[in-house]
């Protein structure tokens, strides 16, 4: 199914993505993935030495997924920009849930968009991350 | 108090080559299960030249290059002491496997807040592809404790 520019309107929610519980293991993947090896990633006593409760989740983890709920709602193609500030930490454990809501629709250079405000939370319901991205739409 | 005297500081250029093998691995890592970031065939149905990299692997090509430690490097900051603040990405075009992206980082500002406590240093990257053509820009902010 493919979104349309003229089904779409301001407030309308994309749909939530909840992805699995956060791993050690998945944050050891995602240091050799991503190429981030800081050890606050990996290793509890320098994390702890580093003034954090243990380790944390990369942040570009959690930026990650949400990226996925915007490619799964529209593709990857049509994502003219994307940012996020990193409003709190996450920790192996979490279960991060994205959401996203149409906050404009608009026009640019013949090219009609939608601007989208989309957020992730813990199980908690506490905001880690606060972003917004561009999505081209015909 | 850190030193402020990286503002405006330019690095040099970076090149990293982006492998197949590698997204495919970053996919696993972050749960991606749509086949257009893990099979040939999916991607190219897609209108991709090959596997493409998801929104957020600019970022990775910067951190291959070791673009936000040489940051923390001239700073005298250790990294178990930095954190990830802000992160933006403009797209410009594709980055897909077999591209060598260059890119070069240039510190824009910094700033402090809680008196001190916490430094913010804002940077930008534009990666440029094997063509010439820009694919993404990025903008960064990382937090220091100190």
């Amino acid at each position: 199914m493919t979104v349309r520019f003229q089904d779409i309107s301001v407030g309308d929610a994309i749909p939530d993505l909840v992805k699995p519980v956060i791993t050690r293991t998945q944050l050891a993947l995602f240091a050799g993935a991503s190429g981030d090896h800081n050890p606050i990633h990996l290793d509890d006593e320098q994390a702890r030495n580093g003034g954090l409760p243990g380790v944390i989740a990369h942040g570009m983890l959690s930026m990650a997924f949400l990226g996925q709920v915007l490619t799964n709602w529209a593709p990857q193609k049509a994502v003219r920009s994307y940012s996020a500030r990193f409003t709190a930490m996450a920790f192996p454990g979490d279960t991060i849930t994205c959401k996203g809501v149409v906050k404009a629709k608009g026009e640019e250079a013949g090219e009609a968009y939608v601007d989208l405000d989309i957020t992730a939370l813990n199980q908690k319901g506490e905001q880690t991350l606060a972003g917004q991205a561009r999505i081209a739409l015909s | 108090m850190l030193d402020q005297g990286i503002v405006g500081k330019t690095y040099a250029p970076f090149t990293v080559e982006v492998e197949k093998g590698r997204l495919r691995l970053f996919a696993k890592a972050i749960g991606e299960t749509n086949p257009v970031y893990t099979d040939e065939a999916a991607a190219r149905a897609a209108g991709y030249r090959s596997l493409p990299a998801p929104p957020t692997f600019g970022f990775t090509i910067a951190m291959d290059a070791e673009q936000p430690f040489l940051i923390l490097d001239d700073l005298g900051v250790d990294k178990t002491r930095s954190m990830h603040g802000e992160q933006s990405f403009v797209y410009r075009g594709d980055i897909c496997a077999g591209d060598v992206i260059t890119g070069q980082q240039t510190v824009l500002e910094m700033y402090s807040k809680k008196g001190g406590a916490l430094w913010f240093i804002v940077t930008e990257t534009a990666l440029v592809n094997q063509d010439g053509q820009p694919v993404c820009d990025l903008r960064t902010t990382i937090v220091v404790r100190t």
